[in-house]
């Protein structure tokens, strides 16, 4: 095998500063957008100022939610809804996540290949994002990923969670309008009436809408929304919507009913309600968030206690206090 | 078995040197033209989720335009593409020419699939940072990634 002679110097980048990235992503430069997208998920503290500066431009977007169990449709679901919106003339954008390996921390980002014909044509923001080890549905920066989008003149911002299964909600803490797509044959009525995914949805979309089972799939959910089970103190109520992205059938329907409930939360003052939980979730995570990585910093200590309690010398409960550093009833010492 | 990559770079600079960790590697796995035959794609991508990197794939069919536009909305380090249709010459020139286009010179190329060596230089000239032949063992395609990146510092 021959091994060719070097023929130009190794690609040195320049660090831009994060501060300097700022004024083309509010003006709207996809590339700049991009790299602050890297570095708010990188988490550099360089970029914290940054990033502050970005969220003094937010607010404006129309954050939607979608969710799913794998393999629900939810990629070409938004891969029709980028064509839908781009011909009404919205600047779309999407963040699309999908899960970390837990043993090596890589990933597999697929949602792309239903995305990118799509993304192309409707000069669309799509940007694929892995968990990092984030459980719940969406990625630790996902939310910042969003401000930048929206600091950049995007709306709506899509964010296609990772697909769920019962109990992955926290979309509901981060977007305005949440689109539960379900899908045909995965279950029946006793489903429909469980706690959790299903309660969530601003809208209920139903995948696959060109399969025999799809109608039994509208009847049970259309069933569980005639017990009241959303949301208190709305008077919005939740339609359910039967759509094929593969003969676009009823598309157009699911896009009105995303801007029609835009339009209900601002007129119904609904959406002063949620953008206070939004923000409340978002310290609270990201403070969690902090400690956790802190605590994790002096966690080297945590041998000496395993002993101890496979040993049965301490209990794990002792053992955590200790590892706190707090005494042994749990008071900060 | 070759334990050997090509590279269009000094690779002087070792994966420990002194450079500033480059965290979380990105990597977009793309395939070209009308080569149909995503199986060895997949396969790569599958190898380097286990080395600890993301890899975006873009699916069949796409043209060197779409893919570096996704390359930079998704700011990776590195576009992997397997070519098995023989059109890899023109093509690759094509990537580099949209790569000077749309100012993502920064993101390296790393080819794989059916080569031929004296197609080779006209590869490198195009802008391809390394060669990978299609008789690799699959730690080459990794550090080959990985030495890459760390010549080249965060960016």
């Amino acid at each position: 095998m021959t091994t060719f002679a070097p023929s130009r110097p190794v690609k040195r980048t320049t660090y831009i500063p994060s501060m300097e990235l700022v004024p083309g992503v509010i003006a709207g430069s996809v590339p700049g957008i991009a790299r602050m997208i890297t570095r708010a998920e990188a988490g550099y503290p360089e970029a914290s100022a940054a990033l502050a500066e970005i969220y003094k431009h937010t607010g404006k977007a129309h954050i939607v939610g979608i969710t799913g169990v794998p393999g629900a449709g939810k990629s070409t679901l938004v891969s029709s809804l980028i064509r839908a919106l781009a011909s009404d003339g919205y600047k779309v954008g999407v963040i699309a996540v999908d899960p970390s390996s837990p043993f090596s921390g890589g990933a597999i980002l697929g949602d792309r290949v239903r995305m990118s014909d799509a993304a192309e044509s409707c000069r669309a923001f799509v940007r694929s994002m892995a968990t990092r080890g984030h459980l719940g549905g969406l990625a630790r920066s996902t939310l910042q990923a969003v401000d930048i989008l929206d600091a950049a003149g995007y709306s709506p911002i899509i964010i296609e969670t990772v697909g769920v299964g019962q109990d992955e909600v926290e979309v509901v803490t981060a977007a305005h309008t949440i689109v539960v797509l379900s899908a045909p044959g995965l279950g029946d009525d006793i489903q429909a009436i469980k706690a959790g995914i299903l309660e969530i949805a601003d809208i209920h979309a139903v995948s696959k809408s060109d399969k025999p089972e799809a109608p039994a799939t509208v009847s049970a959910l259309k069933g569980m929304m005639a017990l009241g089970t959303y949301r208190t103190g709305s008077n919005w109520s939740p339609p359910v919507l039967p759509v094929s992205s593969v003969s676009g059938e009823r598309i157009g329907e699911l896009k009105d009913a995303i801007g029609r409930h835009w339009v209900h939360l601002r007129e119904s003052g609904e959406l002063a309600t949620r953008q206070r939980s939004i923000c409340r979730t978002r310290i609270l995570g990201t403070a969690r968030h902090l400690f956790q990585q802190k605590f994790d910093e002096k966690a080297g200590g945590l041998e000496k206690y395993i002993q101890a309690v496979v040993n049965r010398d301490i209990d794990p409960l002792v053992a955590a206090h200790m590892l706190l550093g707090w005494d042994h009833e749990g008071r900060i010492t | 078995m070759t334990d050997t990559t090509i590279t269009g770079q000094d690779s002087g600079a070792t994966a420990d040197s002194e450079v500033q960790s480059p965290g979380t590697i990105r990597v977009l796995v793309a395939k070209l033209g009308l080569d149909g035959h995503d199986r060895g794609a997949k396969i790569v991508a599958r190898i380097l989720r286990d080395a600890g990197m993301e890899v975006i794939y873009t699916g069949l069919y796409k043209s060197p335009n779409e893919v570096v536009n996704a390359a930079i909305q998704e700011d990776v380090d590195v576009i992997g593409v397997s070519l098995l249709s023989g059109s890899h010459v023109p093509l690759f020139r094509e990537l580099g020419r949209c790569q000077r286009q749309l100012k993502a010179e920064h993101i390296f190329v790393v080819a794989g699939g059916v080569i031929p060596e004296q197609d080779y230089a006209a590869l490198l000239d195009s802008g391809v940072d390394a060669i990978v032949p299609q008789e690799a063992r699959a730690d080459l395609i990794v550090t080959t990634i990985r030495n890459l990146i760390a010549a080249r510092g965060r960016i």
